[in-house]
């Protein structure tokens, strides 16, 4: 384990997560890191999965094309367009599942991602709107379920997360 | 009609409500004095839980005591983890990617 931020937490609505993360690299690696296809791919995927992009064109209006591909070679495909750039500030997309041909299954979510370097470190604040539960629900579904163990916290620590906001 | 789970704890009343039996079991009417709302409308949402699975019924004498499905809410809390589990599995992936850039680079 390193001594580097994680903060994870959802809204009351349970409708918005909130994801911020130090990296110990300074931020255009980091920008880089998360806007270029050939890096995002290394990454972005949670082993045993991994991550395929197919179209990758970093422009507002441009678009991710990708899946995440499980070990049994099952993908699953999603589209990203972007909404709009500010070069090493943040960029924001339009996240929808899709099928092999890149028809999305609408309503997706939206994503806002703030970038942001201090003393050499670099802070990525991503936060993920979903109109509907379901559909947050379904991101954990969409093939996650398995290949993560998990332990349960109690009962008190999720109210206490809930009741923080 | 199923319902959802999270829909039931996405309610501020809902989740106040499970809040305070997580304490104790309690009548509704010694749930909806904690309210400044109608019993009615407290009732419809202890109905919501009930059909979540997240309250149980324990009748005492004339009584009904509602109390907490503790089993039930680590669905919940076996959800959030996953979606946290995600994004540390990523970001401890993209850790490992950020230092082999920078020996790269140097």
């Amino acid at each position: 384990m390193n001594d580097l931020l994680f903060d994870f937490r959802l809204d009351k609505s349970l409708k918005t997560a909130f994801i911020n993360r130090e990296f110990d690299a300074e931020l255009s690696l980091v920008w880089d890191a998360f806007t270029t296809a050939e890096i995002l791919d290394q990454w972005w995927a949670p082993k045993p999965w991994s991550s395929k992009t197919k179209v990758m064109i970093f422009e507002p209006g441009g678009r991710r094309f990708y899946a995440m591909v499980s070990p049994e070679g099952q993908e699953r495909w999603s589209v990203q367009k972007y909404t709009s750039i500010s070069p090493k500030t943040n960029f924001k997309f339009l996240n929808a599942f899709a099928d092999e041909n890149e028809n999305p299954e609408l309503p997706g979510s939206e994503w806002d991602l703030n970038f942001s370097e201090e003393n050499g470190k670099t802070k990525v604040s991503v936060s993920i709107y979903n109109e509907s539960l379901e559909r947050m629900e379904k991101m954990i579904e969409m093939g996650f379920k398995e290949g993560f163990s998990m332990t349960l916290n109690s009962l008190e620590e999720l109210l206490a997360t809930l009741s923080k906001q | 009609m199923r319902r959802d789970i999270f829909q039931a704890i996405a309610d501020p009343t809902r989740r106040a409500i499970i809040a305070l039996i997580a304490m104790q079991a309690m009548t509704p009417n010694a749930i909806a004095d904690n309210f400044n709302t109608t019993r009615q409308s407290v009732s419809k949402h202890l109905r919501i839980l009930t059909e979540c699975e997240l309250l149980k019924q324990e009748h005492q004498g004339r009584e009904i005591y509602y109390s907490l499905e503790i089993e039930k809410m680590k669905e919940v809390d076996e959800w959030l983890n996953q979606f946290r589990k995600i994004w540390e599995t990523r970001y401890n992936q993209l850790d490992d990617v950020l230092f082999t850039l920078k020996k790269q680079k140097k």
